[in-house]
């Protein structure tokens, strides 16, 4: 834990530093007849930002606070597998969606977690898939008009577009 | 005394059976989309407009106001259940709404969450029938500086009480504002931040794209960690009498609503400002006045009757300017703006004198949405709470997938739905860092109001900051700000300077 709390304030202070110079892009001081320039208020903030980790550096080095003083690993095996299989789910998910759309990996990734990681039976899992994909179209593509993507599966919907919108 | 005649003949019009109808309608159409994460009245008010044309204009009014009303209630549901603050008018509600749910409490936090918005837009409706053109005139004497200055203040009350990590904190505030200034610079109209010259930066930070992120993905990888793999959420009790004693702990914690409700309405009166400020600044002071702020954020029914009775105030009270300026105070209010000019009323000064039976017939629909929208919020309490019961591992994805969409909705945009699941994995990675992340979402929420008035005020003042001491209203109000702001310094010190003494 204490080494990932100085990791994490270096990789700020560098993303800080990031930010100035990105916020530098528009006129940083005073413009004539303007007011403050468009970069100002990033850039002082990111400036305060920069401060903000060295303080937390010092800290770290003081061990004045609790992430510092501990020996604790960041991540144990157990938060790693839990974080790389729902985490990974979930990127997997929005990955798909480009692919088969919403409706296509909604349902896969709600089978993978209820099924596999959850444990519970087919028919719950498949049940839960398949009404939350029917539901989710009728409340949001035919009520709400927010045509969610469909990738791949949209020449599928064709009809079903005829028919309600 | 007149305002009474004209009252009662605007009622008369709101319990017309159409009207009456489009309000019940209306109200639990609005609570369901202010339920859902990343859905909030502006789409309910947005979608719904065009079918108003079927109906006459103040009917059409009143529908849409009903909406308005129902997704301030809704909001709060997410907030409590799924700790996702629906809209931004529900962040404040997560903080102690949620350890509520987890807690067990659930009902009592939906109960009180409902009985303060009922309270808090039921005070409003009453100042605004009293004072509107009054306050209409305060409203006019706040200007760029007095606006920052309250902006100032909201960051105030928070900074000033979190007692967590102070550096972690500021930096929480700074990386919020920073991405909201990303997109299009409203002043001079250049791209700013746009990172790596991805185009979807241009249109910005969605608020609802952190808040999802951080609120959605992040909150379930850290539960799913800590609970390591308990299946058990919440034991909550679900009994109509549970529901009724639930009620009766507003009693007790009416300084919390009164706040809430009064600072609400006046938040919201003024344009720039709305419902989102003014909940989270009800909070601040709210537990700044408390004999127990110490309980703030761990569960305080408190915590949660001060930010849903000042955001439903705050509803009421952004109606104010739209009336009798023209000028709408949020979104949604913009779009009621647009379905009454399309309907031929000039709202302005003389909508009070021209449209009487308009103005007063919405007004008492406002006081019948309220009531029918507390009716209907507790009698689908019930239901709410079974939903909770469901296993972890039920729910989990279930949060994720509404992430996912409640993502893509507000602006149709995949990038958005990454940078979200980049959100995510970050504010869980942080929070186990002790990183505070509830000021980076109110940093972004504020960060839009406060720049530009900022600039604004700088820009007329040629560059002169003192003018936010100076100037008689927001010298005092940037004053308190800064002091607040300071307090965790001075409480350092004094500590210090105690320890000092008790050592020698």
């Amino acid at each position: 834990m204490r080494r990932a709390e100085l990791v994490t304030a270096l990789i700020m202070a560098a993303f800080s530093v990031y930010l100035m110079v990105k916020s530098a892009d528009l006129p940083i001081g005073w413009v004539p007849d303007e007011g403050p320039g468009g970069g100002a208020f990033p850039f002082w903030l990111s400036a305060g930002m920069l401060i903000s980790c060295l303080w937390i550096m010092f800290n770290w080095y003081r061990r004045t606070t609790p992430p510092s003083q501990s020996d604790e690993p960041f991540m144990d095996s157990y938060a790693l597998r839990s974080f790389a299989l729902a985490g990974g789910g979930v990127t997997a998910m929005i990955a798909l969606v480009h692919v088969v759309g919403i409706y296509g990996s909604v349902p896969l990734f709600l089978i993978y977690y209820i099924r596999f990681l959850g444990r519970h039976s087919w028919a719950t899992a498949l049940s839960i898939a398949v009404i939350s994909t029917v539901v989710a179209f009728f409340f949001f593509d035919v009520a709400l008009r927010i045509v969610l993507p469909k990738g791949y599966l949209e020449p599928l919907f064709i009809p079903l577009y005829s028919i309600f919108l | 005394m007149e305002i009474l005649g004209l009252l009662g003949s605007g009622f008369l019009v709101a319990f017309e059976p159409l009207n009456l109808g489009l309000i019940i309608l209306g109200v639990t159409v609005g609570l369901f989309i202010g339920a859902m994460p990343g859905l909030g009245s502006v789409n309910g008010v947005a979608i719904l407009l065009p079918m108003t044309f079927l109906v006459p204009p103040a009917s059409a009014m009143i529908f849409l106001a009903a909406i308005y009303y129902g997704a301030m209630y809704g909001g709060a549901i997410s907030s409590i259940m799924l700790g996702i603050p629906g809209a931004s008018t529900a962040v404040a509600t997560t903080f102690d709404g949620r350890p509520l749910a987890m807690k067990g409490k659930a009902d009592t936090a939906l109960v009180v969450a409902a009985s303060a918005s009922f309270i808090g837009g039921t005070i409003s409706i009453l100042l605004f029938t009293g004072f509107a053109p009054a306050l209409a005139h305060i409203a006019l004497d706040f200007g760029d500086a007095e606006i920052f200055a309250l902006m100032l203040l909201a960051f105030a009350t928070f900074v000033g009480l979190s007692g967590d990590d102070i550096p972690k904190t500021i930096f929480s505030i700074c990386i919020g504002l920073v991405f909201s200034s990303v997109g299009l610079d409203i002043m001079s109209g250049e791209p700013r931040l746009v990172f790596l010259d991805i185009t979807g930066f241009m249109h910005g930070i969605n608020f609802l794209v952190l808040a999802i992120g951080v609120y959605g993905i992040g909150e379930m990888l850290w539960t799913i960690e800590v609970t390591r793999g308990d299946t058990q959420m919440t034991k909550a009790v679900i009994s109509f009498k549970g529901v009724i004693g639930n009620i009766g702990h507003m009693g007790r914690i009416w300084k919390s609503w009164t706040i809430g409700s009064f600072l609400g309405f006046f938040v919201g009166i003024l344009p720039a400002a709305g419902a989102t400020p003014g909940s989270l600044m009800a909070y601040g002071v709210a537990k700044m006045t408390a004999s127990n702020p110490q309980d703030f954020g761990k569960g305080e029914p408190a915590g949660v009757s001060a930010p849903e009775s000042a955001n439903n105030a705050a509803s009421t009270g952004s109606m104010l300017p739209m009336l009798t300026l023209g000028i709408p105070g949020s979104p949604t209010t913009a779009i009621l703006l647009g379905g009454m000019v399309i309907w031929g009323l000039v709202p302005g000064p003389r909508l009070f004198i021209d449209e009487t039976v308009f103005v007063w017939s919405l007004i008492a629909s406002l006081y019948a949405a309220n009531l029918f929208a507390f009716i209907i919020n507790v009698a689908f309490v019930p239901l709410f709470l079974w939903m909770l019961k469901m296993p972890f591992t039920i729910l989990a994805p279930t949060i994720f997938v509404l992430s996912l969409i409640g993502g893509y909705a507000p602006t149709e945009d995949m990038h958005d739905v990454w940078l979200m699941l980049i959100f995510g994995i970050g504010a869980y990675l942080l929070r186990k860092l002790d990183y505070p992340l509830a000021p980076a979402v109110l940093a972004i929420v504020l960060g839009p109001i406060a720049e530009p008035k900022l600039r604004q005020a700088l820009l007329i003042s040629g560059g002169d900051f003192s003018v936010f001491v100076t100037r008689p209203i927001a010298g005092p109000i940037t004053i308190i700000a800064i002091i607040l702001i300071l307090l965790p310094v001075f409480q350092l010190i004094y500590r210090k300077m105690k320890g000092k003494k008790q050592a020698v």
